[in-house]
């Protein structure tokens, strides 16, 4: 079966006046129906980019879609112009997207009510009175007590947790097909990031969606997705399985991921922490070798002279870009 | 608790500290922040103290207190012995030269136009340890301990990555060879791969140099695996400290255990056998508290005991302490 969204190849650039800076390189991922997707890198790998360019939020200048395929249904989304009637009619009801900042993303001098009914209106031409009667049950369902009042109150009356819950409603209000979820929960308290990914994890079931989830925690996707795309530099460099990627990973860099991460139970008279030596790399005027080279422990002469390898099965359904791919754990 | 002892570095006695909330045009006082509510605790000589919470549960104000950048409502705070509570500016300063301090985001906390010799070496002039311009090479020796460049020295911030300016935090923190360092959320903006750099110089920093840590952080597993002991805060009270390997395996408050069970944990095959308490509700406002046992309107064990008393923090043994009633 085709998957329901298909990224081929995809490449955006940013101009810059220090250079050009390749964001996103060459990316390929499939997201299938009813599947649960993580995408992990660290900050200014290109992920929230990549999710930006599927929907063409990428502002143009400086920024461009320089190449690939975005196939959603059968169709390839880059063959539409940013604001057609045919990419407004996809962005927000088909494939819907959740912000990091809940703050930042809604709109301060509108009722949460007003901003829950505008995509109702506009995508499925309700009546005002029939997107309010949705709103409260949207609202009701993520768990917003009193959810016919709270239509009135603007987004500072609500916590961070509640906005992004808010956010959550606004996202699934029209069905869509996929929702992508960009650091759904970095800026709220662990406590929160639970629930609101309980909430997310449940909506999704309920409403047969997609979800892709963005984030820089690999624990935060380890519950819940099926299946993980790790992100270095504007490519991916390894994808998988959820259970293969935490439990047999086999490029460097996702292994170094793992290992830098404060295991629960363990203290430091225990197991040391072994840091991923170096920073991540300046995108502008980058090497055509691996871009992980410099800071990679078992880079051999081939990784130095050769360009960056391409992603290569190293299992089921395991693919990972690296010419000194680790042997299975044990 | 209250006995003194040469070996605590840190000693918290009942402290509080509220914040006035004024209305109108008189700006008169209609209530109290309660920020920190009677918290009591010693930090004792090179050994570190994590200090978790949800936003808004008072570490950051602990913390502040003890640096005495607040004026504590009541309570003592003794710092090797001497009584900061009631000190005045004047007199703080020759304690506060003995404190470092480490904070979360290491855009704000340095200055943008100060090139990063100036950062790290004006905590020397200003406690008179070294004269303006001739603390090259004590910024020089700082920038190695940390593991930055010296060659960098003549930069500004904006030229650093977030790491490295975390390491420049803390070549400030250490410029007059402090005892006790606050590190309050030191890599919570930092990404992961960063994280681990940074919580390795500063374990091998205390190991080095004798310090004491202060390490406030709202990540548990973080905290957890740079402390000896770890105390966890909710609205302003600790309800519960312990050694930070009896937390983990021996939780006895339900928000302890609520918040360990929360932590994502990066392997599939447990995550998903985890069963995990979902708190509900969220955190109520610090100005209105509810009564008793801050915690019992979320407390899935809660009974009508806990809405009338506030429990107090009662060691079950092995310094393990634990403010609730049904324990």
């Amino acid at each position: 079966m085709a998957p329901l969204l298909r990224v081929e190849n995809l490449k955006t650039h940013f101009r810059t006046y220090r250079g050009l800076v390749k964001a996103v390189d060459g990316v390929s991922l499939d997201i299938n129906e009813k599947e649960i997707i993580g995408l992990v890198g660290e900050s200014g790998c290109g992920k929230s980019v990549t999710m930006l360019s599927i929907l063409q939020l990428i502002s143009s200048p400086p920024g461009e879609i320089v190449g690939g395929k975005v196939k959603f249904e059968g169709q390839d989304l880059l063959e539409y112009k940013s604001k057609s009637d045919a990419m407004n009619s996809i962005r927000g009801a088909k494939i819907a997207m959740i912000f990091q900042e809940p703050m930042t993303s809604l709109n301060p001098v509108l009722t949460i009510g007003r901003q829950m009914t505008e995509s109702l209106e506009i995508h499925l031409h309700m009546s005002k009175q029939a997107a309010e009667e949705r709103a409260v049950d949207l609202l009701h369902m993520v768990g917003i007590p009193d959810a016919k009042n709270r239509l009135g109150a603007y987004p500072h009356q609500f916590s961070g947790g509640m906005r992004q819950r808010v956010m959550i409603a606004i996202a699934l209000s029209c069905n869509p097909k996929i929702l992508i979820a960009d650091e759904p929960t970095t800026a709220v308290d662990v406590t929160t990031q639970a629930q609101l990914l309980e909430l997310m994890q449940d909506m999704v079931n309920r409403f047969n969606t997609s979800l892709v989830i963005v984030t820089h925690n690999l624990g935060v996707v380890a519950r819940y997705a099926q299946r993980i795309y790790v992100m270095y530099s504007g490519r991916i460099i390894e994808s998988g399985p959820a259970n293969d990627i935490f439990l047999n990973p086999r490029h460097s860099y996702t292994i170094g991921l793992l290992k830098c991460v404060p295991q629960l139970g363990e203290t430091r008279r225990e197991r040391k922490l072994v840091p991923i030596k170096g920073l991540p790399p300046n995108l502008i005027n980058m090497p055509a070798t691996c871009a992980f080279l410099p800071r990679c422990e078992f880079a051999t002469d081939e990784c130095r002279n050769k360009p960056w390898p391409a992603l290569a099965a190293v299992g089921d359904k395991h693919y990972a870009a690296c010419y000194n791919i680790k042997p299975e754990m044990p | 608790m209250s006995q003194v002892s040469s070996e605590n570095v840190v000693e918290i006695e009942n402290l509080k500290m509220y914040f006035p909330i004024t209305r109108g045009l008189l700006r008169r006082k209609v209530g109290d922040i309660k920020a920190v509510d009677d918290i009591s605790f010693t930090i004792k000589k090179n050994e570190t103290l994590g200090l978790v919470g949800e936003s808004g549960c008072g570490k950051t104000t602990t913390g502040r207190c003890i640096l005495r950048l607040y004026k504590p409502t009541s309570g003592r705070i003794l710092f090797n012995g001497t009584d900061l509570s009631e000190m005045r500016e004047n007199q703080l300063r020759s304690a506060r030269s003995e404190m470092g301090a480490i904070f979360q985001d290491p855009y704000g906390s340095l200055n943008p136009r100060q090139v990063a010799r100036t950062i790290v070496g004006m905590p020397l002039v200003i406690h008179g340890m070294q004269k303006k311009g001739e603390y090259g090479d004590r910024v020089e020796e700082l920038f190695r301990i940390v593991g930055l460049d010296p060659s960098m020295m003549t930069r500004v911030p904006h030229e650093f990555s977030g790491g490295q300016r975390q390491r420049l935090g803390i070549a400030r923190a250490l410029a007059c060879q402090p005892s006790l360092i606050i590190c309050d959320e030191p890599v919570s903006a930092l990404d992961v791969s960063i994280q681990a750099q940074i919580i390795n110089l500063l374990e091998e920093l205390q190991e080095k140099l004798g310090l004491t840590y202060l390490f406030i952080a709202h990540d548990l597993s973080v905290v957890q695996h740079i402390s000896n002991r770890v105390a966890v805060m909710y609205l302003g009270r600790i309800i519960e400290i312990a050694n930070s390997r009896e937390l983990y395996e021996n939780p006895l408050h339900p928000y302890t255990k609520a918040l360990l069970s929360a932590i994502p944990v990066p392997n599939p095959l447990i995550e998903k056998k985890r069963t995990r308490t979902v708190l509900k509700g969220e955190v109520p406002s610090p100005a209105a508290p509810p009564p008793g046992c801050h915690f019992h309107p979320r407390c899935n064990i809660a009974i009508d005991q806990c809405k009338g008393e506030k429990p107090q923090l009662i060691d079950t043994g092995n310094g393990h302490m634990v403010a609730c009633c049904r324990v």
